[in-house]
């Protein structure tokens, strides 16, 4: 499973996503948003969505120095919350600049592919894939 | 139960270069937030008398509790003192800007005082700094500005820009405040209060989590308002955004055209939201928690006046409202003009109805021999847009007396140079872009801050269809609409999202999603008691309408369903003053 930006060009910059993605954890605000847009130098340029792509081999779980995140099988990893130290060592391993910071927590936002944010986009900008990760695909 | 981060409010002093943070959940707990909560803080803070271009004048930006929670709920409420009217002033813009003072931790700011030297703020949590912005003062184009401050500040992407131009430098009394480069607190002369604080700019973000009372009913009720912002309820902002009223306005004949000489001309199809969709429109944006994407932005595509080959591609938004002030009002015929004209406006900083209002009352009283080139010092003709771009420099840069005059409004420049029959101003406003009958004159002239938004007046004489109500009663109507769209403007919701918050069921549901227990009754009595509050604000400072003070020309051109009455409207009026008198002392 993973969340594809099918078609950037359509974004409005709502930040609907962002929205939708807080709101799914039971909360409001942007702070535990596990995706992004954001305008790429000034709203006339349209905007850059930014999300997981749920690596096979993910650059942000071999710099942990604690193994909190664990590489999942179909691709991503899943955060051991109890084992992350908040050295940010992930944001920074990043090559597509898609781990967040939740500065209240001094925890990373990892995404867990839910495909909320997809399901809540109103100009279909992001898709839902199911199969990605899967065995026979 | 409101939450601590929303219910705090952060004091700015532009002379001590100070701020304090206090908590005032006395006051959101009363009014709830935006419109309610600014009026109030503005009578604490704003001394009764107070000159709007002072440093006693205050700056309030206020959102809502249901801010950054809701679809729609995207509009940030500015209340000052206008420098144009002398009055309350108050005007909305999205953007951003709400969520980015949401997310910073606070439910209102409000600025006071006045900075020695050009200043401007970044607010980023609990962290306000004053930058030096001597630099940036007299920059000749708005846009520019915005790109400097992205390049210096944190927060890339997904910040407020609130920013003047040279006309709020230059405290021309309709400049605007432009946040985002496309949406502005437009109207009443904002950008001059900025100016005259020597403030030029506004930077704010935050990131953080809003807890909620009842997590699960909050997606189930969310859910509910996003189905019903992305049904048929909101197609008119959605495809061709608010310029699809041009043509049904030309057709109906209520689209003033040429000063409101007329209300009708060949050149309403090519401004329409059809044609400008058709071959300009280039992008869609919205703000912050809106699906809609209203903000329409054309591509415009400019050889080089001297080099071949060389082009200039600007992007440039458009709205209902500015492609009648600087587009139908001026007579201009072609896509193109407006296009510059609105580009124009927006660098220079200007209250684009405004300034298209002022132009086309210069243009009549040249028309007139009333006044001649010497004044106006460019020869005005309606239709001449490149005439028309010099006009806006002028009244930004000031060259003479008249200017001076008109960069003060079109009520100030007809006290002094005559044609006020003809002078489009109501309460010493600019008149929007609505000749649909007495409604909507008497809607903005009685309005609590002169705007086609306070009462929606234009939407009632569209309803009623000439079957008019007693005057009264008509005015009953708008005091009860006007008072309405109060708790809109306190939750804070968009007024495009009118008919989903007003079906009250709605906003009860939200409210308690976030632990606010509040009646239907409750949240009506909220929204007259707010109007009330505004309204005894007005009188304080000296505001009682006047029949004498209608510009004549809305009774010579007639309406769709025929001609103003005079009769009609002095009965109104004379209705309004008695309850004002009654209700608001």
């Amino acid at each position: 499973m993973r969340i594809e930006i099918i078609d950037p060009d359509r974004c409005v910059g709502c930040e609907i996503c962002m929205l939708a993605c807080v709101r799914r954890q039971g909360f409001g605000g942007l702070a535990k948003a596990k995706i992004a847009v954001h305008s790429s130098g000034g709203m006339e340029k349209g905007f850059t969505v930014l999300v997981c792509r749920a690596c096979f081999d993910p650059p942000c779980a071999a710099v942990c120095p604690t193994n909190a995140l664990e590489v999942r099988k179909d691709g991503g990893v899943n955060l051991i919350s109890e084992k992350c130290i908040g050295c940010k060592n992930c944001v920074e391993a990043c090559t597509v600049n898609s781990i967040f910071w939740d500065s209240e927590t001094n925890k990373p936002n990892i995404c867990i592919y839910c495909g909320f944010c997809a399901m809540n986009c109103p100009h279909h900008v992001l898709y839902f894939n199911k199969e990605w990760g899967k065995k026979d695909v | 139960m409101f939450e601590d981060k929303f219910t705090r409010v952060l004091y700015i002093d532009l002379s001590k270069k100070s701020f304090t943070i206090r908590s005032r959940r006395d006051l959101f707990e009363r009014w709830l937030g935006g419109t309610g909560v600014g009026i109030q803080l503005l009578k604490e803070e704003c001394p009764q008398g107070t000159d709007p271009l002072s440093p006693d004048n205050t700056i309030i930006f206020s959102v809502g509790p249901l801010t950054s929670l809701y679809p729609l709920a995207s509009k940030t409420i500015a209340i000052f003192k206008s420098p144009l009217t002398g009055n309350l002033g108050e005007s909305h813009a999205g953007g951003r800007s709400a969520v980015s003072i949401m997310m910073a931790g606070y439910g209102a700011i409000v600025i006071k005082g006045k900075s020695d030297i050009p200043v401007y703020l970044s607010i980023f949590d609990n962290e306000v700094r004053f930058h030096d912005a001597r630099a940036i003062w007299g920059i000749k184009d708005a846009i520019t500005v915005g790109k400097i401050i992205r390049q210096r500040e944190t927060f890339s992407g997904q910040r407020s820009i609130m920013r003047i131009g040279r006309a709020g430098e230059n405290l021309v009394r309709f400049a605007s405040l432009n946040t985002e480069t496309y949406r502005h607190f437009g109207r009443l002369g904002l950008g001059a209060v900025f100016g005259s604080k020597n403030l030029k700019a506004v930077v704010i973000a935050g990131k953080r989590t809003i807890n909620l009372a009842d997590p699960k009913a909050y997606i189930r009720v969310y859910k509910k308002l996003l189905d019903e912002t992305t049904s048929n309820l909101m197609e008119k902002y959605h495809d061709l955004g608010t310029a699809v009223n041009v043509l049904p306005l030309h057709e109906i004949g209520g689209l003033p055209i040429e000063n409101l000489n007329k209300t009708s001309y060949d050149g309403a199809k090519e401004l329409s939201g059809e044609n400008l969709a058709q071959n300009y429109l280039g992008r869609r944006i919205a703000c912050t928690g809106c699906p809609v994407a209203c903000v329409h932005i054309a591509t415009f595509r400019d050889p080089h006046e001297e080099e071949k080959y060389f082009y200039k591609t600007s992007m440039i938004g458009y709205d209902y409202e500015p492609i009648y002030s600087l587009g139908t009002m001026l007579g201009i015929k072609e896509a193109k003009g407006f296009l510059k004209l609105m580009d124009k406006t927006e660098k220079l900083g200007l209250d684009a109805m405004s300034a298209g209002v002022a132009l086309a009352w210069a243009t009549e009283m040249l028309n007139k021999n009333i006044i001649s080139e010497k004044e106006t010092l460019i020869k005005f003709s309606f239709g001449d847009w490149e005439k028309y771009l010099d006009g806006l420099e002028n009244i930004v840069s000031m060259p003479n007396d008249f200017y001076k005059a008109l960069a003060r409004g079109t009520n100030y420049a007809s006290e002094i140079y005559g044609g006020k029959d003809f002078a489009l101003n109501f309460g010493k406003n600019e008149m929007p872009g609505y000749h649909t009958g007495p409604a909507t004159h008497l809607g903005w002239f009685l309005g609590a801050r002169h705007s086609h938004l306070d009462n929606a007046g234009y939407s009632m004489d569209q309803n009623l269809k000439g079957n008019y109500p007693a005057p009264e009663k008509l005015v009953d109507n708008l005091i009860e609409e006007e008072s309405n769209r109060q708790i809109l403007s306190s939750l804070v919701v968009c007024f495009f999202a009118r008919a989903i918050y007003l079906n009250f069921d709605n906003t009860i549901n939200c409210l308690k999603t976030i632990g606010i227990d509040l009646t239907k009754e409750e949240l009506k009595e909220l929204g007259r008691e707010i109007y009330r509050q505004k309204m005894s604000y007005k009188t304080q400072e000296g505001w009682l309408p006047s029949y004498l003070d209608l510009p004549k020309r809305i009774f010579e051109t007639p309406a769709p369903f025929g001609k103003i009455s005079e009769e009609y409207m002095k009965k109104a009026i004379e209705h309004f003053r008695t309850r004002l008198e009654q209700n608001f002392r």
